[in-house]
């Protein structure tokens, strides 16, 4: 009897639900595809420009492994001044490659075989995998479709047991564009302490909420920096996916932990990022604005288009996604997108991917040109009237 | 507002429609802002934005910077003016620096923007100086590049 070369907890790790539907979309021709959880814009040319700056300077060695001093003052100082909670960058900011590596190095750093993490759902893919991977167990708390997808204090409390270690938010969220409104974050962090946790904010999405909705981080409530890491990147708001480059801020403890795991798996995040990361931070600001505008007048074309074409779809907070009510249309989400897909060419990525709670919606990404967007929701509307 | 002229900037041919959903507001709302904003004289027109080189590869445009001598009353407003009233001008700025006027000017050929100079600027009474600088290639105009950028590739769905 031969035994799987592969290691049991990764053998078991179910693939990503996007996976396998990017396969299917690769394999066909001229689809459009609203099925992108990334910014369609370029880096902004002064940032790739300052990249290439510095190559031609000739800085491409490693740096220390917290990520380049500068780099991390600069994070320090935008954190403060955009967050209002304050880190000390030579031993609470670690520089990662992207937030995703973060989330990783936290929960690792965290962990005890067998802890609970909480985490709310629908939610980007990546959560439940990573726990798993570092040896905890993943418990989803679904949120709501009338609340907008924000959580409720109340569902996340029922969820809570003795086990319990650490509480994963991904606000503004995708798949859902969901922003918590303030009372009900200081009720959530009022959980946290009350029951010990350490909280992990992905806070990626932060720069993109529209309307004037203002962004609030858990980590700036009164008792929550010193249980708090907060992660961010540079990946949506400044259109730098591919650059991998993100950064935690948090208590010194955690992240030498954080800097433990990564020094030894990493060593440190690409220098060329780096500079460029430090760019953005210090005259991104608009070009990150004039991005966000266009993805405003897009999220309000979608949303009226999808709402006139009989699909409810509440008008989203934040991130650059919407998520599309399909329950009317008696399919599954999994049908409803490859039907969609096969005969009308148009992705979408089905709610389910991002856990069991999606079920029922679609998330369509507006990171997408305007004028294929338009075409895309004119045949997701001859799609739904047939 | 801001936002508005903003659309209208990049593409003042988009239909109302659908500048209206983007906006978020109603089609009738929309129009009334547009009037108004045409009303008021913040918009002044709508025009299309041409690659020459394409368009006409004779025509020819020359910015030229003049220094005038600026008069008791008025400054430099009615001789900005009077050049401005030329066909041949498309554009008439007061500048800070060692000029005064910048003028571009707009030709089929050579000979109509040399004669245009010679004849018509240079000859009046207020203006001291010229100098003539031509145009030899265009790379980016009213924010438009001319050269299409190549889209990346980019994957079809990703989380």
């Amino acid at each position: 009897m031969s035994r799987s070369r592969i290691a049991d907890h990764v053998r078991t790790i179910p693939r990503s639900g996007i996976r396998d539907f990017f396969e299917i979309v690769q394999s066909m021709k001229e689809v459009i595809s609203l099925g992108i959880g990334e910014p369609d814009f370029v880096t902004p040319w002064h940032i790739r420009e300052s990249a290439i700056y510095s190559l031609e300077k000739g800085r491409t060695g490693y740096t220390s492994n917290l990520g380049a001093p500068r780099l991390r003052r600069a994070i320090a100082a935008y954190v403060e001044s955009h967050f209002s909670v304050g880190y000390n960058p030579h031993d609470e900011v670690i520089v990662t490659v992207g937030v995703s590596e973060a989330i990783d190095l936290a929960l690792r750093a965290l962990l005890n075989p067998g802890d609970e993490v909480l985490y709310h759902e629908p939610c980007y893919v990546s959560y439940s995998p990573s726990i798993l991977l570092a040896g905890g167990v993943p418990v989803a708390v679904a949120t709501r479709a009338e609340d907008e997808f924000t959580l409720r204090a109340g569902d996340l409390e029922k969820a809570i047991t003795p086990k319990t270690r650490v509480l994963m938010l991904n606000f503004p969220t995708n798949p859902t564009g969901a922003v918590m409104p303030q009372e009900e974050l200081k009720k959530i962090a009022a959980l946290a302490v009350k029951h010990d946790l350490v909280v992990l904010s992905d806070e990626i999405y932060s720069e993109l909420t529209y309307d004037e909705v203002p962004h609030h981080s858990i980590a700036a409530l009164p008792g929550m920096k010193e249980r708090t890491v907060f992660l961010h990147g540079f990946s949506k708001a400044f259109a730098m996916t591919g650059w991998r480059i993100g950064y935690a801020c948090g208590p010194a403890d955690i992240i030498e932990a954080m800097m433990k795991i990564h020094q030894y798996s990493i060593l440190c995040a690409p220098v060329m990022a780096q500079e460029a990361a430090l760019e953005a931070l210090e005259r991104g600001q608009r070009s990150m604005e004039r991005m966000r505008e266009e993805y405003r007048l897009r999220r309000n074309l979608i949303v009226t288009s999808l709402n006139e074409a009989g699909i409810p779809c509440h008008l989203p907070k934040g991130a650059f996604y919407v998520f599309p009510d399909i329950r009317g249309i008696g399919m599954t989400s999994k049908d409803f997108a490859l039907k969609l897909l096969e005969e009308k060419k148009v992705a979408v990525v089905p709610g389910t991917a991002f856990g069991p709670s999606g079920e029922g919606y679609v998330r369509c990404s507006y990171a997408t040109a305007l004028d294929q967007i338009k075409i895309a929701v004119e045949r997701i509307s001859d799609f739904v009237r047939k | 507002m801001d936002s508005l002229i903003r659309l209208l900037r990049q593409n003042s041919a988009t239909p109302r429609a659908e500048l209206a959903r983007q906006l978020g507001v109603s089609e009738a709302d929309l129009a009334a802002k547009i009037e108004k904003l045409e009303k008021d004289g913040v918009i002044l027109g709508y025009q299309a934005v041409i690659n020459r080189e394409k368009w006409n590869p004779d025509a020819v445009t020359a910015v030229i910077e003049v220094r005038v001598t600026p008069e008791r009353e008025g400054g430099f407003d009615r001789i900005a003016n009077r050049i401005a009233r030329f066909e041949e001008v498309e554009g008439v700025y007061l500048m800070s620096g060692g000029h005064d006027l910048l003028v571009v000017v707009e030709g089929r050929n050579l000979r109509e923007v040399a004669s245009f100079v010679a004849d018509k600027l240079s000859t009046i009474d207020a203006v001291q100086s010229c100098a003539t600088h031509f145009r030899l290639k265009t790379y980016k105009e009213n924010g438009r590049a001319h050269a299409a950028e190549e889209a990346p590739e980019r994957l079809a769905v990703t989380p």
